[in-house]
Formats: structure tokens, C-alpha cells, sequence
């Protein structure tokens, strides 16, 4: 029978299936984090188990690691408590850690690919719902809770019920100044933020596949703001090619093997999805979101839309409540919204190439006086990359700090965090209210997007300097 | 795991959609090393407003929470689950949940029930004219219960079976770990290992 991707992988993983029950799924790697995981050794501890495999399994720190003085302890106790039970727990039960101050440290979806541990056609979970990265190399991949954390940890498998299948489709040439952050922004825009709840998104079409390793990775990153738990896409010798030359690719025959069986890794022509979306490439724009929840985006070009004109009425409600937590008048053209903050970073855009991009516009120009700019690799290995291209110093010459890895001001967990009222435009994931820090506002825009907005100190596209 | 059958208590009406983990429960709240004493960070920002409605007295003994669509979205913090179960909920009503958040919940006992909007709407309404209004969230009968008003509900019958026995799924699978062994032993060489490491 004809599959899609998705159904592949699943079936390769299947260790048991039985009528009336979910289905049993190997995992083939689990990256671990302090925040989600310490209950779950806890767990362990108390029932006497152990660690199944430590050899699928790697942990390092980033939700709560400071980005600033990173060799002296971590400042706040609490966040040191954490990060410290994650070394312990590492230590005892035999895991792969990369602490702060290590070159493979950073934010856990960024280290798995660099390592070449992130391959085509595996299994693998975190205790965070962005691992829906990792579906960028063709493999399975989607956030889990603690106590699913605590159960691969102890199994290296997890019951799930299979999802259902959706494909999006995106064909045609991105205009110039369009990039993944503004395909995906737009793409929850259209199916909102439940539209993928219970699927699998396959993201496919030309202009998908035109897109680098890195522009995948942030497609699929945002899967889970359109409510799916995984989004993946067909490997192809752009994937075979990044994985090749990191670390954990495999080598010799193995790498023979592994190949062949990656080549099979494609949706069946006659394979059917359960539901499929299009949009055109052509059609799209540099996109912001201008509310308090990643489906509330427009094209930058547009105004702050009016409440009373959405038919919904809960959406017209949590339109309204928006705009007052956002400190926005409908009708506003999004582009006179003047911003204190840029963030440049997450597991969405802290990659090579982001920092890459950004610098493009950046280099030779200052900062708005009345912005900060927050620079923030997403792993140790992406800041070392960068320093030897002297990224850094473009950042610091254009009056941006540059910063040590982690998750930083995605989610304010350590000292990145905007105050009360503050306005960003940020690279990250998410404008949910106070994610950024408590009162903090947030506008999710593209690194070229952002730093066009470091420029002028109003949202901006590269078009407007 | 706490078996769950059927609960009765009085509910509350959080008339608020796409309610997200970050609004149940800010990161900063996230630190604790143990699954308890996460109340506190509970819609820390919104019982900041003395008009939110869990500040309200007439709800302050709630255990079923009655929400609008789409709660739960985003982070995959299952302290948003323990939040809410440190708080005092038994069961969350809603018209769609979040899938990881979904996940969460009945691993860990706390019922969340799906619940046509207008169904979600009729309880709302009853709530708010008697916040004493007794509500039964029945797990056997997959049924909520509300004066002479009986609204059904669609769970699996595995998930039910387990959150009826209370047992918990680690115990589950390992009765057939035999199964899990012999899946490894074809599993391809080529595979990635993080051990030993290499860099």
C-alpha cells in the first residue's frame, strides 16, 4: 500500500502494535534539557529503574543558562538548582551532557543537527515542543511532557496513537527579501493555530525544497504554532549532504546503507493525505504578527487589523484583547510600530545562516539609537562559526550585544528578558503574552526582518533602508 | 496514579480561547526540581486582575475548569498539568486541546474533556448564573453531568481503562519489554549513538 513519509517512518518504528491500543514506537534519539527532565529521573530513582539506552539519549543545557558571564555560577539559585540536578542526574545515570562553557553547548535543537546526530528517517523526541526541528532532515520528530520523558528514558519507546497526515504545499520562487520565518508565518496564519492539531504536516513544493537545511529547520520549528506536534519534509542530497560532513553521520559501508535506505524515504505518488493546503510562493511577503498568539500575522505592508471586522466571535475576542495587551490601535500601518527591542536568536532563527543574513544588512550601519539589539547564537559551535567569519564584529560595530548560547529571550527564563510594556521584534517562536517577559510585547518577524527594524527602529523589511 | 472514575464538584468558567502553557504557567515558575508547588504560578499574570475569574470567591473551591477553544497550546511544560492539579482541578472542559497538552493531561490523571463549543456555552452559562451548580464529570458513563442536562464525551477505551485503573504507562510497557528487545536486535548498525562521542 502506498504511504506517506510520515507513515513510513512510522512503520519502521513500530515494536508493537495490538487491536484497541496505541501503538508501541521505538525512539531513536532523545535529547533532554534541565526543564523537563528532572522529574522524570526522579521517577526513575523511585521505581528503581534505569536508562534504557544512554547511548540514544544526550543532554545539554539552554533553557536557564545566562548568556552573559558564562564561567562564573549561575546567578539565580533556582535556575542553578535546576541546571545543577541535570549534571547529577547525567552523571548518574550515564548521559552525554554539554554544559555551559562547552563548544557543543546550546540550545538542544540546534546542537542535535550540528552533531549529525538529527538523520532522515528516525524517531526522535524532547521534553520541548519545538524538537518538531529535527522533521527538516525527513525524520519523525515532536515534543513530549515529563512523564513521556521519564517513559522513553526508561523504555526508549513511547505508546502513541498515529497521527493523521497533512501536506502542505508551497510552489512557485520566494520573492526577493521572503524567507522560511515569513513561509511559516504565514502558512499558520492561513490554518491558525489548531489547524494542524492530531496531524503530521509534510511541507513539500518547490519552493520548499529551494529552501537550505537551516530554512527547513525553521519551517518545521513553527509546526507546532499551527498545532501540529511534527512537521517534516523529504530528505534529498541537500540532506545528505549537511549530514555527511558533521560528526555523527555514518561512515563507510554504513554510510552506504544508510543512504540507500534515506532514498526511500518520500511520500508514494498515489499516497494519499487526509487533508492538503497550497499556497503560492509568489503570493508571499515579508510577515509580522501583530497579537498574542502566533496565528495573528500579517503581511508587514498591512495595518493592525480592525476586531470588529473578524466574523468569529471568539476570534474577535482574543483580536481585541490582543490589540490592549499589545498596546496597539486597529488600522496602525504595521510598519510605523516603533520597537526598544530586537532579539536575534531561538531554535527558529540562531542558526549560522540567520546571523549570516542579518549581518548582510547590518554591516557598515548603526543601530537606531533608541533600540537594544540582542545578538544570541543558537549553540556555542554556531558563535565560534560566526567569530571566525567575524560576524561578531559587525554585530558589535553595529551596536548590538553579542551574547553566549542558550534560549535566551525566547522565553525569558534566565536574565534576557523585556520589561513591562517593551516591544521587540524577535526571531523566536512566540508573542504569547508575558513570554518574553512579564508585560513584555512581541512582535515574530525574519532575521532580515529584524534587523532592517535595528536600522530604522520601526518594523521594517530590507526593502524600506 | 490517582484513579480517576467519576468526579463531582463546582466549576468555573474561563471564557478566554487559544489559552496557552505560558498563560497556565510562566517559565519563570518553571525552576522547581519536583512535581509540586506549582499553584502559585497558576495564571500567575492574570490573578495579578482582581477581576480575573479565579480571584472571584464564588469559585474559589472549583475542581472542573470550563474553557474555551484550544487550550493548552504551545510549550510542552507538563507543569502547566501539574499547575493545575497542584491548584485543585480534577477534569478541564474544552472544544479542542492542544496535542501535546492533551497528551500531558491524561497521562497524569487530570481528565480533560472534549465538549462541543455549544455544549461548552450552555455550561458556562449555568455556571455563571449558580456557581454553586453541582457538575459530575463521569469517566464510566463518558458523560458531564449538570442538573438535568447529560453532555457526552468520546474517549478511547485504552486511555479510559488506564485513567479508570490509574495505572501508569512505564508498569504498562514494561510487561513487554521482551518486544522492545527484540525490535533492537534488527535495528540497522547505521543508526546514530551519542556514545562514545566523537566532535
Amino acid at each position: 500500500m502506498s504511504k506517506t513519509l510520515a507513515e513510513k517512518i512510522w512503520a519502521d518504528h513500530i515494536v508493537r502494535s495490538a487491536q484497541g491500543e496505541p501503538d508501541l514506537v521505538y525512539i531513536d534519539l532523545h535529547l533532554i534539557h534541565e526543564v523537563t527532565s528532572a522529574q522524570a529521573f526522579d521517577g526513575l530513582r523511585l521505581a528503581g529503574r534505569q536508562v534504557r539506552r544512554p547511548d540514544l539519549t544526550i543532554a545539554t543545557e539552554d533553557h536557564n543558562t545566562p548568556t552573559l558571564n558564562i564561567d562564573l555560577p549561575i546567578a539565580d539559585p533556582v535556575s542553578k538548582l535546576q541546571v545543577d540536578t541535570l549534571r547529577q542526574n547525567c552523571a548518574e545515570f550515564g548521559v552525554r551532557i554539554h554544559s555551559l562553557g562547552d563548544a557543543e553547548q546550546g540550545i538542544v535543537h540546534v546542537v542535535g543537527p550540528q552533531l549529525g546526530l538529527t538523520q532522515p528517517g528516525m524517531t526522535i523526541v524532547c521534553g520541548d515542543s519545538h524538537t518538531s526541528t529535527h522533521g527538516a532532515f525527513g525524520a519523525l520528530a515532536f515534543g513530549i511532557g515529563t512523564s513521556e520523558v521519564e517513559h522513553v528514558l526508561a523504555t526508549q519507546t513511547l505508546p502513541l496513537v498515529r497521527p493523521k497526515t497533512m501536506a502542505i504545499n508551497v510552489d512557485g520562487v520566494l520573492p526577493d527579501g521572503v524567507t522560511a520565518k515569513d513561509v511559516i508565518l504565514a502558512i499558520i496564519a492561513k490554518i491558525g493555530t489548531g489547524g494542524g492539531q492530531g496531524y503530521v504536516i509534510e511541507y513539500r513544493g518547490s519552493a520548499i525544497r529551494a529552501l537550505s537545511m537551516e530554512g527547513r529547520m525553521t519551517i518545521c520549528n513553527m509546526s507546532i504554532e499551527a498545532g501540529a506536534r511534527a512537521g517534516l519534509i523529504a530528505p534529498d542530497e541537500k540532506t545528505f549532504e549537511y549530514v555527511r560532513t558533521k560528526p555523527h553521520a555514518p561512515q563507510g559501508a554504513d554510510w552506504d546503507a544508510a543512504l540507500s535506505y534515506w532514498k526511500t524515504l518520500t511520500t508514494d505518488a498515489d499516497a494519499k493525505f487526509d487533508v492538503e493546503i497550497s499556497l503560492k510562493a509568489e503570493e508571499l511577503a515579508p510577515f509580522v504578527t501583530w497579537g498574542t498568539n502566533p496565528g495573528q500575522g500579517l503581511p508587514l505592508n498591512a495595518s493592525v487589523p480592525n476586531p470588529a471586522d473578524i466574523n468569529d466571535v471568539a476570534e474577535r475576542g482574543a483580536a481585541e484583547r490582543a490589540l490592549t495587551y499589545m498596546g496597539l490601535e486597529a488600522g496602525v500601518p504595521l510598519k510605523s510600530i516603533k520597537v526598544d527591542t530586537i532579539f536575534l536568536g531561538s531554535c527558529t532563527n540562531g542558526r549560522i545562516e540567520d546571523l549570516r543574513a542579518a549581518a548582510n544588512i547590518l554591516k557598515g550601519k548603526k543601530k537606531a539609537d533608541s533600540v537594544r539589539m540582542l545578538v544570541v547564537p543558537g549553540s556555542a559551535r554556531v558563535r565560534l562559526q560566526a567569530e571566525q567569519e567575524g560576524l561578531d564584529k559587525v554585530f558589535i560595530d553595529f551596536g548590538a550585544e553579542w551574547r553566549n548560547a542558550g534560549c535566551s529571550m525566547c522565553l525569558g527564563m534566565n536574565p534576557d528578558q523585556l520589561a513591562v510594556g517593551e516591544r521587540s521584534a524577535s526571531t523566536s517562536n512566540r508573542n504569547f503574552e508575558g513570554r518574553q517577559g512579564k508585560g513584555g510585547r512581541t512582535h515574530l518577524v525574519s532575521p532580515l526582518v529584524a534587523a532592517a527594524t535595528a536600522i530604522r527602529g520601526t518594523l521594517s523589511s530590507p526593502a524600506d533602508l | 496514579m490517582e484513579k480517576f472514575v467519576t468526579h463531582t464538584g463546582t466549576a468555573i468558567p474561563l471564557r478566554r480561547s487559544n489559552v496557552d502553557t505560558d498563560q497556565i504557567i510562566p517559565a519563570v515558575y518553571l525552576k522547581r526540581v519536583t512535581k509540586s508547588g506549582f499553584e502559585d504560578g497558576l495564571f500567575a499574570a492574570w490573578r495579578n486582575d482582581p477581576e480575573f475569574v479565579l480571584n472571584q470567591p464564588e469559585y474559589k473551591a472549583a475542581t472542573i475548569l470550563v474553557a474555551g477553544a484550544d487550550f493548552g497550546t504551545g510549550s510542552s511544560r507538563e507543569h502547566a498539568v501539574w499547575a493545575l492539579q497542584n491548584y485543585g482541578f480534577k477534569a478541564v472542559i474544552s472544544s479542542r486541546f492542544a496535542d501535546i497538552f492533551r497528551g500531558n493531561s491524561l497521562k497524569g490523571g487530570l481528565l480533560t474533556v472534549i465538549l462541543p463549543q455549544e455544549n461548552v456555552e450552555k455550561i458556562w452559562s449555568a455556571i455563571e448564573a449558580d456557581p454553586t451548580a453541582s457538575v459530575t464529570v463521569d469517566l464510566e458513563a463518558k458523560n458531564v453531568r449538570l442538573g438535568s442536562e447529560v453532555y457526552p464525551f468520546e474517549l478511547d477505551d485504552y486511555t479510559r481503562w488506564r485513567l479508570m485503573e490509574g495505572l501508569d504507562d512505564i508498569g504498562l510497557t514494561l510487561k513487554n519489554i521482551d518486544s522492545v528487545t527484540a525490535y533492537e536486535s534488527s535495528r540497522p548498525a547505521y543508526k546514530p549513538k551519542t556514545l562514545p562521542a566523537r566532535s
